[in-house]
């Protein structure tokens, strides 16, 4: 594994236009707001944080499916380096081919008029990658092979298929343009226990087999836990803490963090009512609370917390905390 | 503590233009009032459609089985369930006697008429109160599933309430009718963790402070192991486990049972590989004979478990699984 990122965002915001006045500056939403995350080529990097929290306009903007207002996205996987801001047309549609993303709904991603050769071959045909029908369906065979789809498989309409066989059609399509960089945005939510761990195992045998980079975006702590190298956490559009995932999990410093990990059920019926719970909910980012954007939540916060927002800072090797109380509190 | 329902041989079909189908086989359990039931299965194990039976919601072309029988032990005395006929005879089922949490807050709210509207709404139907009366217990309600500022929350609607407070209205609905029994349909699901978190104390207080019998419905052991006494885990419609939460979570006996657990990503062992349970559920189209779960099995003794359909045994105490390995116990057959 190198360590040089294939992927990384720098400053990195997006912004919403609202309705407003005509005079006056224009209101906006901040959906994600200067985010910094460096994911190497190679890594399963895990994104993680409630509904709201801005996880999957991070993995949009980072696949430039959504607009970057500040900052910016690098890419740069040996062969090719773009700037996601600026990118033209043509280098648009190559970023295309090396930058795929995976959806959550296996049942709505897939069109139901549509043979599940004509699904995965859909992106080669469009991006003109194949010259004749015989090597696209060579590449199909091969692609669906990977993700254990024989060709049977193939002439059948996604009607006939379970969620978890629909969801390995949706991962063959995504790998099939040879894609460097996978974004996947809750792709095992929608399924159940027995099958969400077979995708699971999937998407980290095929990450190892093709040397891919995913960004893996999930609510669920305890997947991301089992599959990711390195964890991000975000809160009202802002990292908040990042670390590889041992280091998380052992020794969460920032106090969303901790109340994530702590509300995750535990499986000990002698276990109940320990957790250490968090009041209220995730705040409106159309009007985000000022300093600290946890403040409103947290156990913890003094009144600095309510006036001056924390930055990210170093909290040991590769650990990173936006908390200003994260020293006394750890000691 | 007082039986509230019974349910025996339970078995629901469904007329469909592919032929009939088995949604629920054969399914009997009981519940005490005070007692929280999860009742776990994956997508497609008839969890839902047993639980709606309780109320007796299932669509038109629902066929019960000849022998189901559900009982529903009210102070006024027993109540069949399945023989009420008339709209206005089921009215103690559903609502009354009966309340039911859904799993998506938003789709169980009418959108064009106020949160309130839609509490007083049912409370004039199901009790006596008078609508100042009714407004007022709404309220009371509101406030206590924590929502602040109750009064304002009363003449809003379902569109400005974010998904938690949704859920927790929805439980203020259903419980504003003192019911005994409380069904809850995945109330969770849909939810973030610290707010699952949340909801889950709130059930948990409530079921203290009012003493009913509530049936959780989750595919998610991990809230089972947190909220039930006692669990049924089904597939294909049967029932396959039945126990104490603390002997079916610590010592699964169901093959089926141990494979949901060990599918699980556990948190204190992160090296641990998952196991997914192989194969797919089968389509209800297609059940399989004998044992509805050997086409998946990793204990298959033998031809028989594609054969026989195994009746319930005693693994220990109130422990109970449905499967060949125990039939030699106690019962010689």
């Amino acid at each position: 594994m190198s360590t040089k990122p294939l992927i990384a965002a720098k400053g990195l915001s997006v912004h919403y236009a609202l309705r407003g006045s005509l005079i006056g500056p224009k209101p906006y939403v901040g959906a994600v707001e200067n985010v910094n995350i460096e994911i190497e080529a190679g890594s399963f990097f895990g994104l993680v944080g409630e509904s709201g929290s801005g996880k999957t306009t991070l993995g949009r903007a980072m696949l430039r499916a959504a607009p970057i207002s500040r900052g910016d996205v690098l890419f740069d996987d040996g062969e090719v380096s773009y700037s996601l801001k600026n990118l033209g047309k043509k280098e648009l549609k190559d970023y295309r081919k090396r930058a795929q993303l995976i959806f959550q709904d296996p049942y709505a991603a897939l069109s139901p008029r549509m043979t599940v050769r004509d699904i995965i071959a859909e992106p080669l045909e469009v991006m003109g990658l194949t010259k004749n029908r015989a090597e696209t369906d060579a590449r199909v065979r091969e692609i669906a092979a990977k993700c254990r789809l024989n060709v049977e498989h193939l002439r059948r309409f996604p009607h006939a298929f379970s969620g978890g066989q629909r969801q390995r059609i949706s991962i063959a399509r995504a790998l099939v343009s040879g894609p460097k960089f996978i974004v996947a945005d809750e792709s095992v939510a929608a399924l159940d226990v027995s099958i969400q761990a077979d995708v699971l195992n999937l998407l980290k045998a095929i990450q190892q087999e093709m040397g891919l980079t995913f960004l893996f975006i999930s609510h669920d702590l305890s997947v991301v836990a089992h599959v990711c190298d390195h964890v991000a956490v975000m809160y009202l559009g802002r990292i908040v803490e990042t670390a590889p995932t041992r280091t998380l999990f052992s020794g969460p410093r920032h106090p969303y963090t901790k109340a994530l990990l702590s509300a995750i059920p535990s499986l000990d019926p002698d276990d109940r009512g320990k957790a250490q719970k968090l009041e209220g909910e995730i705040p409106s980012p159309t009007n985000p609370p000022p300093g600290c954007k946890f403040q409103t939540r947290c156990p913890v916060a003094i009144d600095r917390c309510r006036v001056e927002e924390p930055v990210l800072e170093a909290a040991g090797a590769e650990h990173k905390v936006a908390c200003h109380r994260w020293q006394e509190l750890s000691d | 503590m007082s039986r509230l329902i019974d349910v025996e041989n339970l078995t629901l079909q469904f007329d469909t233009d592919e032929g009939r189908i088995t949604a629920v086989d054969n399914v009997s359990f009981s519940l005490e009032a005070g007692e929280v039931m999860g009742l776990v299965g994956e997508s497609g194990s008839g969890k839902s459609v047993t639980a709606k039976s309780l109320m007796k919601l299932n669509p038109g072309n629902a066929v019960y089985g000849p022998d189901s029988k559900i009982t529903l032990h009210l102070d006024d005395g027993p109540v069949d369930v399945l023989s009420l006929k008339t709209d206005r005879e089921m009215k103690v089922v559903r609502g009354g006697a009966i309340s039911l949490i859904f799993q998506e807050p938003m789709a169980s709210f009418a959108p064009a008429i106020s949160i309130g509207d839609q509490m007083v709404e049912q409370l004039l139907i199901h009790t006596n109160y008078s609508k100042p009366q009714a407004k007022e217990v709404s309220i009371e309600m509101l406030d206590r599933v924590g929502i602040s500022d109750p009064s304002t929350r009363f003449g809003q609607y379902a569109f400005e309430l974010s998904g938690g407070m949704r859920q927790r209205a929805m439980i203020a609905m259903a419980l504003s009718t003192k019911p005994k029994l409380l069904i809850a349909d995945e109330p969770t699901t849909a939810l973030d963790v610290t707010i699952q978190a949340q909801v889950i104390d709130l059930m948990k207080d409530l079921v203290a402070e009012f003493g009913m019998g509530i049936i959780f419905i989750t595919h998610d052991l991990g809230v089972i192991a947190q909220t039930a006494d006692k669990v049924a885990v089904m597939y294909l419609g049967r029932l396959v486990e039945q126990g104490t939460v603390r002997d079916v979570i610590r010592r699964p006996a169901h093959p089926y049972t141990r494979g949901l657990l060990a599918a699980l990503p556990k948190l204190d062992d992160m090296d641990a590989p998952l196991t997914p349970i192989p194969g797919d559920i089968p389509s209800p189209l297609e059940r399989p004979s004998g044992c509805v779960y050997h086409t998946r099995c990793q204990a298959v003794i033998g031809p028989r478990c594609a054969a026989d359909v195994p009746e319930f045994s005693n693994v220990d105490g109130d422990h109970y699984a449905a499967c060949h390995l125990y039939d030699a116990k106690g019962d010689p057959a």
